[in-house]
């Protein structure tokens, strides 16, 4: 594999992580991780989505017009959800059935779309696909992370599995969707300390304190 | 031919379509047979949930191998021979006129507001190793406040004390309405009573049963900060076991004459 392929595979798990640097795919984040069996078919679903839709979409590049490229992108993508929903439907309904309309929404998803404009456009096909499982992999990073959190100490189990000790009273917020953003926000704290080079320049600095001189 | 030339456009955008169309419609037809099976296992396990029956250790089929599947026609208040899984689904028969009644037609209030009543439902008999009538669980449904909430009462062998209740299908308020679902509300119902003497007595008040006043066998308490969706449910008892409910049908199963 060369060197810009590995890269390609690598870079967006940590160094272009698409939840923690480009804050794309927030709201599917928030949903879905109160429980680790769904959060995993979430994340296989969503990059399975991305790779196949970066390597259609990139197979026929040179053939979209430009003024419909957005609207051929996406009925590329929605027909990949659509199949995608309904093989959960068929082999895994109880999960189907709990991520509900959220296997739906990867259509909106704006990693799937920004990954499919942004790379699989300029991008041959096999680097395309390398690109989707890529940021696959680094939204499934965050979101394993958060879910992990949520169930061990939300719900005092692993993948519905009692873990934590009798005594342990599980804690009903991380539950809930907001506990997902400190978890996330931390997460991206961690990440930025670790590689400073992420933090972005503040837009604008505050002014000094003027003095008052003279006039009223 | 240049990309962006009108022709192309038009020829890019059918055939990316034609090759969706394909593709979706492929999945959807080759998975529907599956995805079938699973519907029906989750209205199984649906129903016996409701009666507090389920037991996930034990393969569905076994368990459901207790439970009778019998058609009622809810005009006469009889079994019946006529139909069968073709009116599995309550809220689709109630949509097809050949298989419903309009509420003018049958003179009363629309009070769990469902627009048609089924003429034809299919209740659920759990029998002992006997025979004899274990539990008798019916559909039931009614409008709550977003929704309508549909689920299963179960009733025990007297068919006049509640084996459990359960909804399987509803988008009420999370956390107030949506507490329908709690475990804990749903276990108030058990052993409450249905009818006194012959008039239907079971109501879910607002607020809390006092459980030594007179008539706390008969009242379930309300959902605090969900009033409306207490009052739909309540609704859905009185129709549901009122006259053009099952009363009827329990009152000839009793007899012996259904």
């Amino acid at each position: 594999m060369s060197v810009k392929m590995k890269d390609t595979l690598i870079k967006p798990i940590v160094e272009n992580n698409p939840i923690a640097l480009q804050i794309l795919g927030i709201c599917s984040a928030l949903a879905v991780t109160s429980s680790l069996s769904v959060t995993v078919v979430m994340c296989i679903a969503l990059t399975s989505v991305t790779a196949f839709s970066n390597f259609f979409v990139s197979l026929i590049r040179n053939h979209i017009p430009s003024s419909i490229r957005i609207i051929v992108q996406m009925t590329i993508i929605a027909s990949l959800v659509i199949v995608v929903d309904q093989i959960l439907k068929a082999y895994a309904y109880e999960i189907s059935k709990q991520l509900s309309v959220f296997v739906g929404l990867i259509i909106t998803n704006c990693i799937v779309m920004g990954r499919a404009e942004a790379f699989a456009m300029k991008n041959s096909p096999v680097v395309s696909f390398l690109d989707g499982i890529g940021n696959g992999l680094g939204y499934s990073l965050v979101l394993l992370c958060v879910a992990v959190v949520r169930e061990l100490f939300g719900a005092g189990s692993l993948f519905g599995v009692e873990v934590m000790p009798s005594w342990y009273v599980p804690n009903g917020l991380l539950l809930l969707p907001p506990s997902a953003f400190f978890l996330i926000g931390f997460f991206i704290w961690a990440l930025r300390s670790w590689k400073p080079v992420q933090n972005e320049k503040p837009d604008f600095r505050i002014c000094a304190n003027t003095k008052a001189v003279g006039a009223h | 031919m240049s990309s962006n030339s009108i022709g192309k456009t038009l020829g890019v955008a059918f055939g990316v379509c034609l090759v969706c169309a394909i593709v979706v419609s492929t999945a959807a037809v080759a998975l529907k047979p599956q995805q079938l099976v699973n519907i029906e296992r989750d209205r199984q396990q649906n129903i016996l949930r409701a009666a507090g029956l389920l037991d996930l250790s034990i393969p569905l089929e076994e368990q459901f191998a207790s439970v009778r599947v019998m058609a009622v026609d809810l005009r006469t208040g009889q079994f019946t021979d006529e139909i069968g899984a073709e009116v599995a689904d309550n809220l689709k028969s109630a949509k097809t006129p050949s298989l419903s009644t309009s509420f003018s037609d049958l003179g009363t209030r629309d009070i769990a507001k469902l627009g048609r009543r089924e003429d034809y439902t299919l209740v659920y008999l759990v029998e002992d190793e006997n025979g004899n009538l274990d539990k008798l669980i019916l559909p039931v449904r009614g409008a709550g406040l977003w929704s309508t909430m549909q689920g299963f009462l179960a009733l025990e062998a007297d068919l006049n004390t509640v084996a459990g209740i359960g909804f399987f299908a509803h988008a009420e308020t999370p956390g107030l309405g949506g507490e329908i679902d709690n475990p804990n509300w749903k276990a108030i119902w058990n052993n409450k009573q249905l009818y006194d003497g012959d008039e239907l007595a079971l109501s879910v008040i607002k607020g809390a049963v006092d459980p030594e006043g007179a008539n706390a066998q008969y009242r379930v308490d309300g959902l605090s900060g969900a009033t409306l969706t207490t009052r739909g449910v309540d609704n859905m008892i009185q129709f549901w076991l009122g006259e053009h409910g099952y009363k009827p049908f329990l009152e000839n199963l009793a007899a012996g004459e259904a």
